[in-house]
């Protein structure tokens, strides 16, 4: 399967590549990692005019302190997000969930950037940037923008990302010695997850779940729960509340559904085990 | 879209589609058909190479994205004598593999898994080669393959 043709273009630095992008028009999407994109347009599912590869750019690869938060560069590879030491002492959640990404060879290429933008619900990255409380930062040429990851999220495949607009930056929380667990329910190695769960318990908490809708979503009614002192199990009953569940080959929505509270549960647990 | 890329030692440049696969450019354009081409959806492994050093999946990358890389494919792991690499070797002690389809891909997996993690569990090389799929060894003798491979890499250090 090859795509179908498009304009390739090349953007060597953040600046190049927001007037490229500028330049290709509506149908102009940005090539970082290349593996949700490519997969998709080998399927002929999407099909853009024209492609502007940002995947060079080396200043958007990075990970730093930024007094109480870890910032990671948009173009920081799975792989190098699983393996930095910074992200595994003080954000372990997105450390491990970068490590659960598809397999080693997806890991070496794609990127949290494009996980997050392309805002898959059955992608882990997006659910450990809500359980963790991310924002994500994104530059136009018009300037630069700060969006909370609990508004970022919109429909299928959508993100409040605008079309000018390139991802450059996800600023995470420092959760250093918090509790925290990702629980990925699939039946076969590699696969996506039929139900996932990131939970993070320490100052800050947050659940959030992996495929149970249309975007990747907070457990916010589990979160209240919570906070009004629920134990786990009363907590975790509450995990699909306000929730529409897909159904496909792997599962029905009610077996989603119960599925998320057994997770919510478990993931629970461990957060406060840890 | 002019490309150049250094392929087992050598350099190639050439003329291609920007949509041009990478796995493709390999096979037809420099000629390697060690590598193979599996499910064509990023799942199995078979077409994997290293880039940089790195596995990869070659049905997933562009070629264009390659452009000025260094790649490796399964020709480019024995000495020029036929000796073959250590995993190689491993995969042939230890009889990992049955059809051979799934071979290539495999071999390049543990490569890159063992430059990581020179000294894995045997969990961690069936984590690692999670993303190579073989439909009739039950994987059993690869990961012995890939153990056998570090140990005699540990004990060649040693």
């Amino acid at each position: 399967m090859i795509p179908a043709s498009f304009e390739y273009q090349r953007a060597s630095n953040l600046a190049e590549a927001l007037s490229m992008l500028a330049d290709g028009g509506d149908d102009a999407k940005l090539l970082a990692g290349g593996h949700s994109l490519l997969p998709l347009m080998k399927l002929r599912l999407a099909a853009p005019s024209t492609l502007v590869d940002i995947g060079r750019i080396s200043e958007l690869s990075y990970v730093r302190e930024d007094g109480d938060a870890l910032v990671i560069g948009a173009l920081t590879r799975h792989r190098d997000v699983e393996t930095n030491r910074l992200v595994r002492e003080h954000a372990p959640l997105v450390a491990h969930v970068a490590g659960q990404v598809g397999d080693p060879q997806v890991r070496h290429r794609g990127t949290i950037g494009g996980s997050v933008a392309h805002g898959d619900a059955a992608s882990d990255l997006p659910a450990a940037c809500l359980a963790m409380g991310a924002t994500f930062t994104a530059v136009s040429p018009s300037g630069t923008r700060t969006i909370d990851s609990s508004e970022f999220f919109l429909g299928f495949l959508e993100t409040a990302l605008r079309p000018d607009e390139i991802l450059t930056e996800i600023t995470v929380p420092k959760a250093t010695g918090a509790g925290w667990s990702f629980q990925k329910f699939n039946r076969r190695a590699q696969d996506w997850a039929i139900v996932g769960v990131a939970a993070l318990r320490g100052e800050r908490t947050g659940v959030s779940l992996v495929n149970m809708g249309s975007v990747p979503v907070r457990a916010s009614a589990v979160e209240a729960a919570l906070a009004q002192g629920a134990d786990e199990t009363e907590a975790a009953s509450h995990a699909s509340d306000g929730l529409e569940p897909p159904a496909d080959l792997n599962a029905t929505s009610e077996y989603r559904r119960h599925l998320a509270q057994v997770l919510v549960r478990r993931a629970l647990e461990e957060a406060r085990a840890a | 879209m002019k490309v150049s890329m250094t392929v087992n030692g050598a350099r190639y440049e050439h003329d291609v589609e920007p949509r041009t696969l990478l796995v493709h450019y390999l096979r037809e354009t420099v000629g390697l058909t060690g590598t193979n081409i599996g499910c064509d959806t990023s799942s199995c492994g078979a077409c994997t190479v290293l880039v940089g050093g790195e596995s990869v999946k070659s049905c997933t990358m562009l070629a264009v994205q390659a452009d000025g890389a260094d790649i490796t494919t399964i020709e480019g792991l024995a000495g020029a004598d036929g000796e073959l690499h250590p995993v190689q070797e491993a995969f042939r002690q230890k009889h990992g593999l049955q059809c051979g389809y799934c071979t290539p891909g495999m071999v390049m997996a543990i490569v890159s898994l063992l430059k990581e993690n020179p000294d894995p569990t045997e969990t961690e090389v069936r984590e690692g080669i999670e993303g190579n799929l073989c439909r009739c060894t039950g994987y059993h003798n690869i990961v012995a393959a890939a153990l056998h491979a570090a140990a005699t890499a540990k004990a060649g250090a040693a």
